[in-house]
């Protein structure tokens, strides 16, 4: 072992018995590091975390800060108002319909992603060679940014020119009013969404497939047990809590969508898409009611943060239970 | 020695941190919150002395910010002789129409000198000067030590140059106070038409609103039997977006003798929900479902266009350009076969028509804005719009000058009726709307008002809802 160049933990007390080597003291002798360097040194190992900690703080503390008065282009020197932004939010009919928007989107939109994933991924563990093609193909729409896939959907749904509805023309459905409706616009960007992130949970669930062991299934094998029956009872519980974080990942990403909405819909028909977080956008950059604009966001962080507070804890039980059966 | 427990270095961190924290306290006490005006009582415009010179700031680079647009294209094309008359070096960044003016409003928000000079239109100037974030050009089109003796102000429309005026107070008209931009290209909103539908037909173009909404439905009926497979009758803007009340919606409302808002006791009071207006909703809408464009919801003035070029839509009540730009020889399937015309009258005959001004600003922030002076008095000079109107696609003229000019008119003949529309209409097209700061935000709600009007519900209803979460918003 090298000579230590600094006293370890645990080593002179009292009134310093360690030299350091070279200089004035004796040759061989450990360094001496006075005491207040030792009690720091933990502190500076994590002042990095505490600056990037900062970095991201700093800026969430500086919006936080901004709801408390009634900034505006037209008010560049705000007073402070206190709670009157977020008052005036939950006053609004209009927030309440674009939570209960946001709501609906983003459980419909991880329901069908998750249970379509699964089931690819189901479908995909079987090797096969058009298996092993599906899985590169199944990645392409993650490659493809949202905003660009909700535009690609505009024009394929366009109900005169569009090719989703000279395909239904066969079946007589060829008159279909995707966007036009309130109904037929919260789905259209639902199934916008399907499409570009069923692959992501499909890979998940797919991965976490791959990860069980096998020797349960084995013994269900050699047991008789059927599909159904080993579906239930092994697969589903020890894939679950990979399923568990898709859904947590899936479903904070939709409470939090903007882009394909806005690209599909801009919000319309009237009120029926406009999201949470789209009335923010409104309200911040088109409107010019920063305050308002920023509540509007806390509000929604505060949304995500609680929801995924109960989605964690349950993954948590999720992963325990898992442990248990495999 | 002393130790430096947890408890002493937290405390220590703490501080640190509630100094970080007070930063953004102390910022906003003083310009923390970015905006602010920068105008301090004088103009930069007092300190250009002597007699005018082009290469005044020769040497110089400005940026500017521009959206891309047929008038855009023709000013690049003709930038070298900009900087081979002044010296100045142009640089710019070009967006397109959805993104351009959210890019434009957070960069005057962040208080910046991104850019020296951007388009803009006049509606804008009600949400950008009371910040002050616009130059008031004023003091400079005055500094005849900073301006050309031939750029000629009284040459322009005067109710162009006055939709850029305005005093930047709460319930003043436009026309009054500072000119915080200057109008560039314009359009007017009238009807385009396929004349070889119409001849088909049987057709003419019609003079009531009642006759358009008759007009519509029968093309949409019977185009597509002579020929025109899924024509429908009118394309008008549907997106959820105040772009759609401006054009075609704002033109017809007012020739009803309409109003956005009306002055009551001191405040704007919302008059969308006036029972003749609400009976002119219920009217647009059903036209739109009789005979307009299928996924109406979404339309924005590039659809609209492309559909009267692709022979989709019979006619098209918007922007004069946007009708151009599919009538000239080459661009569309249906070039050589629009037409122009300035739309329905209203009851008393009136032909009053809204107007869209692209107009060129000044940044507020600017550190060139002798430099940024001239490129704008350039730009919006005689010779370079003549130019951008002959041999560029810059066709509704801002100055009476290339108005009257033989040439233009002989270039803007190939197009039936374009000229005597636009004789016809020009002195009647004005900003319709009430200047107010929340334009946008009242503009956005009366288009979700009107697809929600178009999808069913009861036009009341809706109106008068409008109008309710308006008349805080508006309130002076």
């Amino acid at each position: 072992m090298t000579a230590p160049t600094e006293t370890d933990a645990g080593a002179p007390t009292g009134t310093g018995g360690t030299g350091k080597t070279g200089g004035t003291g004796t040759p061989g002798a450990p360094l001496r590091v006075p005491r207040w360097r030792r009690s720091l040194r933990p502190y500076l190992l994590i002042v990095p975390a505490l600056l990037l900690t900062g970095g991201i703080l700093y800026p969430f503390g500086l919006g936080l800060y901004y709801t408390l008065f009634d900034f505006s282009a037209t008010k560049p020197q705000p007073d402070l108002v206190g709670l009157e932004n977020y008052l005036t939010i939950v006053r609004q009919d209009a927030f309440w319909r674009s939570a209960l928007v946001t709501s609906l989107y983003a459980i419909g939109a991880t329901a069908v992603e998750t249970v379509l994933g699964v089931g690819v991924a189901l479908l995909l563990n079987r090797s096969s060679r058009l298996g092993r093609v599906l899985e590169k193909v199944l990645i392409l729409p993650l490659m493809i940014a949202p905003v660009i896939a909700a535009i690609m959907w505009k024009l394929m749904l366009q109900p005169s020119v569009g090719v989703v509805n000279y395909l239904l023309r066969p079946v007589g459905l060829g008159g279909v009013q995707w966007t036009d409706t309130p109904t037929g616009a919260l789905l259209s960007s639902i199934m916008v969404d399907v499409w570009v992130y069923t692959p992501f949970v499909a890979i998940l669930a797919l991965a976490g497939l791959r990860s069980l062991p096998r020797s349960p299934f084995e013994a269900a094998a050699v047991d008789g047990a059927g599909w159904w029956f080993t579906f239930r009872r092994l697969t589903l519980p020890m894939l679950w809590p990979y399923v568990l974080v898709a859904v947590i990942f899936r479903f904070m990403d939709s409470l939090k969508v903007f882009d394909i909405i806005y690209a599909l819909t801009e919000g319309g028909p009237g009120d029926s898409t406009v999201v949470l977080q789209i009335r923010a956008y409104l309200e911040a950059i088109r409107f010019q009611r920063y305050s308002l604009g920023i509540s509007y966001m806390i509000i929604l962080w505060a949304v995500v943060y609680l929801a995924s507070m109960v989605l964690v804890r349950y993954l948590t039980r999720a992963q325990r239970r898992a442990a248990e059966a495999s | 020695m002393d130790t430096m427990d947890r408890r002493r270095f937290l405390g220590i961190m703490g501080a640190s941190a509630a100094a970080l924290g007070a930063a953004p306290a102390l910022s906003a006490c003083g310009t923390g919150f970015g905006g602010g005006s920068s105008s301090g009582g004088g103009s930069a415009a007092d300190e250009v002395t002597g007699a005018f010179d082009w290469k005044r700031a020769q040497g110089k680079t400005i940026k500017a910010l521009l959206n891309k647009h047929p008038y855009s294209d023709a000013l690049i094309a003709d930038l070298k002789s900009f900087s081979d008359k002044t010296g100045i070096k142009v640089e710019y960044d070009v967006f397109p129409e959805d993104n351009y003016f959210d890019k434009l409003t957070v960069d005057l928000s962040s208080g910046r000198a991104s850019y020296d000079v951007f388009m803009l239109g006049a509606y804008m100037v009600w949400q950008y000067g009371p910040p002050g974030w616009l130059e008031d050009l004023g003091p400079w089109m005055r500094n005849t030590a900073a301006t050309a003796g031939d750029w000629d102000q009284a040459d322009f429309f005067p109710n162009l140059l006055q939709a850029d005026q305005w005093s930047l107070k709460y319930g003043t008209p436009l026309g009054q106070g500072g000119q915080y931009a200057l109008p560039w290209g314009w359009e007017t909103n009238v009807v385009a038409y396929n004349t070889e539908v119409f001849a088909k037909l049987g057709l003419k173009p019609a003079e009531t609103f009642d006759e358009l909404i008759e007009m519509a439905a029968t093309i949409k009926q019977k185009a597509p039997g002579a020929g025109f497979d899924g024509m429908y009758g009118v394309a008008v803007r549907g997106s959820r977006s105040w772009a759609t009340i401006h054009p075609g919606f704002m033109t017809m409302y007012s020739r009803h003798g309409l109003k956005d808002f009306v002055m009551s006791g001191g405040n704007f009071k919302p008059a969308m929900n006036d029972p003749k207006a609400v009976d002119f909703t219920r009217k647009w809408a059903d036209m739109i479902k009789n005979g307009g464009a299928p996924s109406w919801t979404s339309y924005t003035w590039y659809q609209c266009s492309s559909d009267l070029g692709a022979r989709k839509a019979a006619m098209l009540f918007d922007a004069d350009s946007a009708a151009y730009f599919q009538a000239i020889k080459g661009a569309s399937p249906a070039s050589g076969k629009i037409a122009f015309h300035p739309g329905p009258k209203g009851p008393d005959g009136s032909l009053a028509t809204n107007m869209w001004v692209w107009s060129l600003g000044m940044n507020a922030k600017s550190k060139n804005k002798t430099a940024a002076w001239l490129f704008l008095q350039w730009a919006t000079g005689k010779e370079h719009l003549r130019k951008a109107a002959i041999e560029g696609n810059h066709i509704d003229p801002v100055r009476k000058s290339i108005s009257q000019d033989a040439a233009y008119k002989d270039k803007m003949k190939a197009i039936p009726g374009f000229l005597e529309t636009f004789e016809t209409v020009v002195d009647q097209t004005k900003i319709q709307f009430t200047p107010q700061t929340q334009f946008f935000d009242a503009t956005t709600s009366w288009a979700a008002a009107l697809q929600e009007v178009y999808g069913g519900k009861d036009a009341k209803g809706v109106l008068d809802g409008l109008a309710k979460d308006l008349t805080p918003k508006v309130a002076g």
